[in-house]
Formats: C-alpha cells, sequence, structure tokens
C-alpha cells in the first residue's frame, strides 16, 4: 500500500479550500497495477476504474459523496485524557499520535457528522485507517457514544463506517474496555428503537469486529474487504492451518452467514438511503443525486 | 516437586539441596541433616519472598500461566456444590475450552462460566488449551440468558489467552459471538462477579469479564494483547516482551488502579501454584463477600451499575 496516496490534505489547505496540487498525481492499484490518475480516482470514490478494488478512503471524502449535496455538520467528540498509561514503545504514543494528526490533518481516528441522505436526516460515524490504522482507543469510543447520544437526541438512524486494525495497544486495557463501551452505545440505540446500520471496510480486524462493528441491524461490507476477528497471518503462524482462498473477505463472510450484503461503494449511497427509510417506516426515495438542504445546517463541512 | 519458572531456578537449587538432604538422611538413619535442611528452608523462604515482593510484570505473565495454578475445574469442584455441567450452543458444537452449568454457592443457586485450560496433556488438547470458539461463546450467552431468566447471580471465572484463532472459528464468526457474549454480559439483570484467575486475554477474556464486579487474582495479567504480540508489532521484535509487558499497564495492581479490576484477591507467598488450596478459599471468600452485596440490588439497578460501570472506565487514566 502507497503511503503517500494515502496522505490526506492537510487540513489548514481544506479550511482555506486551497487548490494545490498533490504530491503524487497518480496512484497504483494495489490490486492490478493500474495508474490511477487522482482526480479520476477521487470521481470513482476511490475504486479502481479498471479492477474495481476498493481502496481505503478518508472520512471526509466518504462523508462529501455520502450526504446530500455533500454538507454534514460534525459533531464533537469529547476528548479523553491523552496518553492514559504513560506508553512508550520504540516511540512515545503522544509523538505517534501527533504524527498522525499531521499525516492525516484529522484529529483521531474516527469522525461523526450529522446531516441529510436522500433528505432523511441521519448521524454516521466514520473510522479513518490512514490514523493509527484506525485504531480503537478512547477517543474512538467517545466518538462512538456521541454519535449514538446524538442520534438519539435527534431520533436518527445511526451509520457506522468501520475500519480498523483493531484495538490502540498505546491505551492498553482502557483500549479493550471500549468494547463493552461501545456495546453499550449500540444497546442504548436499540432500546430508543433506532436503526444501527454497520458498513464494514477494509480492514475491520480485532477489537472493533467483536464489538460494535458486528452488532448492527443490518451488516453490509464493501467488496474484497477484509473482516475478521484473528488476521489470515496470526492464524497461519500460530495454527499452521492452510487457508482457502478469498478467506474472511466480504464475499466469503457473505457466504458463510456473517453478513447481509455485500455493496459497491457506488450504490452504498442508494442503498443506505433505501434501508433507512424502509426501517423509519418512511414514503420511498427520491433517488439521485440531491442538491444540498434547502435549510443547510450553521457549520458545513467542507 | 514444585514446577519452576525460569526466575525461580535459584529458588530451585536451595529447595532441590534440602530435599536432597532430606533424602539422604531418610535412607541413612544416623544422619542428622535437619539442622542444615532447616536452615536451607529458611534461605529458600527469605528468596521466595524476595522473588515475589516486586514482580516485574513479565515476571507476572509468566506466573499467571503457571501450569499448576487452580483452573476453572479446581475452583469449580472446590467452590461450588451440585455443579451440574450444561452444555452446547444448540447450533454447531460444545466447546471444551468453556465450562459452565448450574451450581450452588454456599447454597445459592447460581450459573457458573469459565475458560479451563486443562491439566495435562489430553486435557489441554481437550479443552484447546482455554481458547474458545464461536460455540463456547455462544455456550455461554445461552446459559447467561438462562440465569437471567430464572434470577441467577452469574459467576465467570477467566482464564484464557484469547480466543482461538483458528479458520473455522472465523468461517463460524468469532468476533460476532464475541460482541453478543459482551454484548450478553450488559443485558442481564442479575448480579455478574467475573474473577480473573490466571490470564484475561484480550476479546476472549472481556466477552465474559464485562461484570458489576471483576475481582483479580494478585498475579493475575488482563490484557489487550500479549507482551509477546505487542513486542512483535510494536517493537518488531517478540524478545521485547518484558518491555511490552511494562508498557502494557496488565496487572492486577495496576487494573485495579486503572478502575477495570474493583478488587485484588492476595495469592500465597509464591503465588497461587504453590498453595492451591488457600488461593481457592481466598477466591471462595471474595465471591462470597461481591454476591452478598449484590444480592441487595434491586435487577434494574444492577443493569444500571453495570452499563455505568464501563461507559466511566478510563475517565481519569492512571492518575486515578
Amino acid at each position: 500500500m502507497n503511503w503517500i496516496s494515502n496522505y490526506v490534505r492537510p487540513k489548514i489547505n481544506s479550511l482555506f479550500s486551497r487548490r494545490e496540487t498533490p504530491d503524487n498525481l497518480w496512484t497504483k492499484c494495489p490490486e492490478c497495477g493500474t495508474m490511477l490518475f487522482h482526480r479520476e480516482l477521487a470521481e470513482n470514490l476511490r475504486v479502481c476504474t479498471s479492477c474495481d478494488h476498493h481502496m481505503q478512503i478518508s472520512p471526509r471524502e466518504r462523508f462529501k459523496a455520502l450526504f446530500d449535496g455533500g454538507i454534514f455538520t460534525e459533531i464533537d467528540v469529547p476528548e479523553p485524557v491523552q496518553d492514559p498509561l504513560g506508553f512508550r514503545d520504540q516511540k512515545k504514543y503522544p509523538d505517534r499520535l501527533k504524527a498522525a494528526q499531521k499525516a492525516t490533518g484529522e484529529k483521531e481516528a474516527m469522525l461523526v457528522a450529522e446531516g441529510e441522505i436522500g433528505r432523511t436526516p441521519v448521524v454516521v460515524a466514520a473510522q479513518d485507517f490512514s490514523f493509527m490504522g484506525g485504531s480503537m482507543g478512547m477517543y474512538v469510543g467517545n466518538a462512538v457514544l456521541a454519535a449514538a447520544r446524538r442520534a438519539i437526541d435527534r431520533k436518527r438512524p445511526l451509520i457506522l463506517f468501520s475500519a480498523a486494525g483493531g484495538a490502540r495497544m498505546q491505551e492498553g486495557i482502557l483500549s479493550l474496555m471500549q468494547m463493552p463501551r461501545t456495546t453499550v452505545a449500540v444497546q442504548m440505540l436499540k432500546e430508543a428503537g433506532l436503526p444501527y446500520i454497520v458498513v464494514l471496510t477494509h480492514p475491520t480486524t480485532g477489537g472493533v469486529t467483536a464489538s460494535y462493528a458486528m452488532l448492527g441491524d443490518i451488516q453490509i461490507a464493501e467488496p474484497n474487504a477484509l473482516i475478521c476477528f484473528a488476521g489470515p497471518r496470526v492464524i497461519q503462524q500460530t495454527i499452521g492451518e492452510k487457508l482457502p482462498e478469498g478467506f474472511q473477505r466480504a464475499e466469503y463472510l457473505l457466504d458463510h452467514g456473517m453478513l447481509d450484503r455485500v455493496t459497491h461503494r457506488k450504490n452504498l449511497r442508494d442503498e443506505l438511503i433505501s434501508i433507512t427509510r424502509m426501517l423509519l417506516r418512511e414514503t420511498p426515495p427520491i433517488k439521485g443525486d440531491l442538491a444540498a438542504p434547502a435549510q443547510a445546517p450553521a457549520e458545513a463541512g467542507k | 516437586m514444585n514446577n519452576y519458572l525460569e526466575f525461580e531456578k535459584p529458588l530451585a537449587e536451595i529447595e532441590g539441596k534440602a530435599e536432597e538432604l532430606r533424602a539422604l538422611a531418610r535412607a541413612n538413619e544416623e544422619m542428622d541433616v535437619e539442622k542444615e535442611a532447616a536452615a536451607l528452608d529458611r534461605k529458600a523462604e527469605a528468596l521466595l519472598r524476595d522473588l515475589y515482593a516486586n514482580l516485574s510484570p513479565w515476571r507476572k505473565c509468566q506466573v499467571a500461566r503457571h501450569p499448576d495454578r487452580p483452573h476453572c475445574k479446581d475452583y469449580i469442584d472446590a467452590l461450588f456444590t451440585e455443579f451440574t455441567s450444561l452444555a452446547g450452543d444448540r447450533n454447531f458444537a460444545d466447546d471444551l475450552a468453556v465450562m459452565g452449568g448450574l451450581a450452588r454457592f454456599d447454597g445459592t443457586p447460581v450459573m457458573v462460566i469459565g475458560h479451563e485450560k486443562g491439566h495435562n496433556t489430553r486435557t489441554r488438547i481437550e479443552r484447546n488449551f482455554g481458547m474458545a470458539r464461536p460455540e463456547g461463546y455462544r455456550k455461554a450467552i445461552r446459559l447467561m440468558g438462562l440465569a437471567d431468566r430464572f434470577g441467577l447471580p452469574i459467576i465467570s471465572l477467566v482464564d484464557t489467552v484469547g480466543a482461538y484463532p483458528g479458520k473455522g472459528a472465523e468461517e463460524r464468526g468469532q468476533s460476532e459471538a464475541i460482541a453478543r457474549s459482551t454484548e450478553k454480559c450488559l443485558q442481564v439483570k442479575v448480579p455478574l462477579i467475573s474473577i480473573i484467575i490466571g490470564e484475561g486475554g484480550s476479546g476472549g477474556a472481556v466477552a465474559f469479564a464485562t461484570a458489576n464486579r471483576v475481582a483479580m487474582l494478585e498475579h493475575s495479567v488482563y490484557t489487550v494483547i500479549s507482551p509477546e504480540g505487542c513486542a512483535s508489532i510494536l517493537w518488531k521484535d517478540a524478545e521485547k516482551m518484558r518491555e511490552a509487558a511494562e508498557a502494557l499497564r496488565l496487572t492486577a495492581q495496576d487494573l485495579e488502579r486503572l478502575g477495570v479490576a474493583d478488587m485484588v484477591i492476595p495469592e500465597p507467598l509464591g503465588g497461587a501454584q504453590r498453595d492451591r488450596e488457600a488461593t481457592i478459599r481466598a477466591v471462595g471468600a471474595a465471591i462470597g463477600r461481591m454476591l452478598k452485596e449484590l444480592q441487595k440490588k434491586k435487577p434494574e439497578q444492577l443493569l444500571r451499575e453495570r452499563r455505568q460501570k464501563y461507559l466511566d472506565i478510563g475517565a481519569a487514566g492512571l492518575a486515578a
């Protein structure tokens, strides 16, 4: 995977909407090797135009494509204690955090927003794999809780896009405790009678899969996404079992009854609109690219 | 005959000598070695006290994994009466890595669930070394649901290196099973008590250890990832497990400070493996106290408090 290709323009640039030339105009598809021009790739929602490989997409890009007119309002996530354990491996944890913030222009590994999709108000949370592998620490836990609480306050469905290597080791047991913590968030939503839809994206593994990412009312995955508890390398190393073709990929999980659907990124928006509206017993959706809502939320996302 | 850990080698020498002397004396009646042997005993005890006074986190991991520690089955046999094992997930299989069933604790009917590692080659293989498959978690979910319907307190004994990383386990939805088991822990309206008796390994432990009260034995550990795994990822060197164990804050003492463990149950000098009966008694006493306290609470309150506990965890970090 090309690191440069995952760099998101620094926040400051996007704030001033300055048009800048990306460092790398061409991205090589990691699956088929085709060179893809950045604009073409962005227009295709970072799906390879030649082999349909779904590359990672930042939460902001995802939200722009998902919400009507690309308009959304970010929801504040309460800040947890930073570096609760004073963790240090070869680098200090705060330094790793700073490096990730600089590289992504984001504060942490999950972004929460509200807005409309097909005129249906929803709360959406998306995990950012480019931020320390999307790992779930206390901030991500807070983000899931903030998303659930906002959804309950406003009586809206919650749609969550997962992408993570697992729990954030640098927060030790406190990252593990986000498993029960986020599970409480999901329970609150369910008890409020609100739909919780999970879209699993590549890759979703470890403690994230074993908590909020597998507890959706509806479980959708993007094509070929790796979804697992223990990764294929771990299984091969510890057990020495030979793994079949496509093992732990979205289609394999679908075959084994672990998912409701596998959906191409370009069809996701329409499908999410359709599903949420049916679950909410609303009238059929108006298909197509809707303009921004007439009354735009106060703080519009870029 | 003790099984010695690597760091206990000097101790093995002294205790070995004392044993040798006594064996000699038994063979030769004229010899009087008791004085010397007693001196060695005293030396051994001083060394043991010294070794265990300040166990490093990595050494704690080794003690937590000690093969002679009492395991789930030992606690069930000693502390419960009328244990009636209940098997199967009603979907696929019965997973022997997880044992569970109805039993009485001090006369009170309860549901007891736990990971069992096995104690010799045959039982270890049978129990899959305490690494549960989805069926194990689904059996636990079923038993917790049963306990909830009939108002029986649930006691879980946690001792696993982690959920089983295998092909079949993944195909049958290991992550979903763990997620649902944790969810079940957060749904039942009966007292839920969890004891980490050895290793609390990641998600495989959380699935049973999401409880009203979590107690940890003095030398048990509870961690997001094994020190070896953490070392190979963050240090790119699995041999750095000592550093990783240090950094992860996985000891019972750290977990109590972080608010994850509610109490630490002291172990006999030299760890649970040196005096299994005393350890089992201490765990029994702790269960008794926690059960008595929780049985005063109303069902709704038990549920509300359990959820709130997990919402609040970590708010202050180690500074707490």
